[in-house]
């Protein structure tokens, strides 16, 4: 929406000058009014989405109020449904995921941007782009074979016995759960952040960096106290992206994560995602108020995304005013 | 113009033409389970009759019972039967009734992963019931060691798994729970999902056979026939006459034939933990969901049409694909409850 707020005035004057009919006639007013239908048709879309989750979901919000939010129990059978396992879940994995998936991501953007060989830089993103293209289920079976027996066998009694000490460590090492599902999808979205970071860097002006280098700095100090400031917004977007696809993604975690409801300190204890549980139960449910039940869940994911990105957006702003409105990327 | 008028005109033939050779489109939708039992009935069913085309969508038995319920598909299939609030809520949109038409049978094992044990297990349904409602939680346990004399069973906690997505075999296994263990029928109950009182979620019978696989000391429940066509190993259970029963497609249609003596009149049965020695206790119809009443008299005779063959030739079939065959009286039953589609 920034986009088309803001090329319609600057192009204001210019269009201005002649009478509509001769731009009609030339193209520009439809090429506008195209353009614009276009970029019009995301709103419309995102809203009709919302109002069908929340049309769908009347018996179950009229029912349940607020405490779909605090209750744990999601019971078909007697007619009880509570989202925050699933919330919780959902975060959880999230968090996880960007935990690892961030610094991994970003530092290799630097290095593919800043200091590899452009012929290196080059295949490797190849590999990248291949790897954000490979579907989700595809994932999912990696971490079945691969990633599940590693953690049992190997990571999780490891971390038991190093920093078992850590209510994040504890209990039994089933190998699913909410540290393989946010492993998972940390590989998962890797590729988004450092395809995304990587352009971003590599469109910082050159000026900049010799700018740096003319003042002394060292190679490492211009990338990390110039370049990647500057940067730093689309960094950011890659981020959210990332955030975006860590939080709806159904298959891969449904396949990992245990498929439980539970709220655990513990990153080893099984639980349970929004989506994956939407995708599990929908087919088969029959009774009015569980299919309304299993809607409102989307509305509630549809909510937390838009919590989580708007509060990301305002961390920009709070960060970019300090940083002296450097980044403008 | 007169070129472009005589396109339309062929291509009007055309289509005529290819009109009359698949006359008939008939439109189902339903259980996943016996899926591949239907294509092969509807494909071979097509071969005899070249004008009618039935077309079977596996969405799930609750997709099903909703779209036939909502007309619109001419028929759906269910794993568990409607409930009586699902009768009246097709009775009360249509002004008639749905009838249903058992067409194969399926079960539900009990399959585990004990490091050391090979052998077949044995389980009571007070073990399964304590196993699943958390309270048994050792395999050494005296409920489950008990019905084992001389396996040497670990102590070692057990991994409970089960279905995480709404299914038939789900709902069979809870029903067989709810029979006999009273605790399970008050605090959890039966249905395509439950809430749980212990264990993990395994997405589809695979998903389930996955997680029992690798975990070490885990217990779960898949398919029949995806246990036997992924060679699983699986358990005996004893049934209601007290004897241990291995399933397999004899002791299926044992336990329909076993319960076809109380066979109501609109084949809503339950048929797990049914009369009969040799009957394994946790098996269940599933069933075609077919409307009483057809404004189109074409359809109406194509689906009754399918149906009676099914219930004759198209029980042949079955075996080969480890589906269970429907005892004589069950057919005997139906062939008379055809009439009333009307």
């Amino acid at each position: 929406m920034a986009t088309t707020t803001t090329t319609v005035p600057s192009a204001g004057p210019v269009v201005g000058s002649r009478s509509f009919l001769s731009r009609l006639r030339e193209g520009d007013e439809i090429a506008r009014l195209i353009t614009f239908l276009f970029a019009a048709s995301v709103v419309l879309v995102t809203l009709l989405l919302v109002f069908e989750l929340w049309q769908g979901s009347v018996l179950a919000r009229h029912k349940f109020g607020l405490n779909f939010f605090f209750t744990r129990v999601w019971d078909p059978i007697f007619d009880q449904f509570g989202a925050l396992p699933f919330i919780y879940g959902t975060v959880l994995t999230s968090a996880v995921a960007l935990a690892i998936a961030v610094p991994l991501g970003i530092g290799a953007a630097i290095f593919l941007a800043e200091l590899a060989p452009q012929k290196i830089s080059d295949t490797l993103q190849f590999f990248i782009d291949l790897l954000a293209a490979v579907p989700s289920v595809i994932y999912g079976l990696l971490g079945v074979f691969i990633v599940i027996p590693l953690m049992r066998q190997y990571i999780q009694p490891a971390l038991k016995s190093t920093l078992g000490f850590l209510p994040l460590f504890q209990g039994p090492a089933y190998g699913v759960g909410f540290l393989t599902a946010g492993i998972v999808l940390a590989i998962m979205v890797i590729p988004y952040i450092i395809s995304v970071s990587r352009e971003v860097l590599l469109s910082v002006p050159r000026d900049q960096r010799e700018a740096a280098l003319a003042l002394g700095a060292t190679r490492w100090e211009s990338t990390w106290k110039v370049v990647v400031p500057f940067a730093r917004n689309g960094i950011m977007g890659s981020i959210f992206l990332a955030l975006a696809r860590a939080l709806g993604e159904t298959m891969a975690v449904t396949m990992v994560i245990g498929n439980t409801p539970t709220i655990s300190a513990s990153l080893f204890s099984p639980g349970y995602s929004i989506a994956a549980v939407i995708a599990n139960e929908f087919t088969e449910a029959t009774g009015d108020l569980y299919l309304q039940a299993l809607i409102e869940l989307g509305l509630v994911l549809f909510l937390l995304t838009f919590i989580l990105n708007g509060l990301a957006r305002l961390m920009i702003v709070a960060t970019s005013q300090k940083g002296g409105g450097m980044g403008h990327a | 113009m007169k070129r472009i008028a005589g396109w339309i005109l062929a291509a009007l033939v055309l289509a005529g033409v290819a009109w009359a050779q698949s006359a008939l489109l008939i439109n189902g939708a339903g259980a996943t389970f016996p899926y591949p039992m239907y294509s092969k009935w509807f494909d071979e069913y097509h071969k005899k009759n070249a004008n009618l085309q039935i077309n079977y969508q596996s969405i799930g038995s609750g997709g099903g019972i909703k779209q036939v319920t909502e007309g619109t598909v001419d028929f759906g299939a269910s794993d568990g039967p409607m409930n009586d609030d699902q009768l009246k809520a097709f009775q009360d949109k249509h002004g008639f009734g749905i009838l249903h038409f058992p067409t194969v049978l399926g079960a539900d094992v009990p399959t585990y992963n004990i490091p050391g044990v090979t052998g077949e297990l044995n389980f009571t349904p007070e073990a399964l019931a304590g196993v699943f409602l958390g309270k048994v939680t050792k395999w050494n346990d005296p409920l489950i060691a008990s019905a084992n004399k001389g396996v040497n069973l670990p102590a070692n906690d057990i991994v409970v798994v089960h279905r995480s997505d709404g299914s038939g075999t789900t709902y069979i296994w809870t029903d067989y729970l709810s029979k006999i263990s009273e605790e399970w029928k008050n605090k959890v109950g039966k249905g395509t999902s439950v809430n749980w009182p212990v264990g993990l979620g395994g997405k589809g019978n695979e998903g389930v056979a996955g997680l029992v696989k690798q975990t070490p000391n885990a217990f779960g429940y898949v398919e029949l026939i995806y246990a036997i066509q992924n060679n699983m190993p699986y358990g005996r259970v004893k049934n209601s006459s007290g004897t241990f029963i291995k399933a397999n497609l004899e002791s299926v249609t044992a336990a329909a034939a076993g319960a076809s003596k109380n066979m109501p009149d609109d084949f809503r049965v339950s048929i797990t933990d049914a009369p009969g020695k040799t009957a394994y206790p946790i098996s269940s119809f599933t069933w075609l969901l077919v409307p009483a009443k057809f404004s189109d008299a074409g359809k109406r005779d194509a689906i009754k049409g399918f149906v009676s063959w099914m219930l004759a030739d198209g029980q042949n079939y079955a075996e080969a694909l480890s589906y269970a065959k429907l005892p004589k009286e069950v057919v005997a039953k139906e062939k008379l409850a055809l009439a009333n589609v009307q």
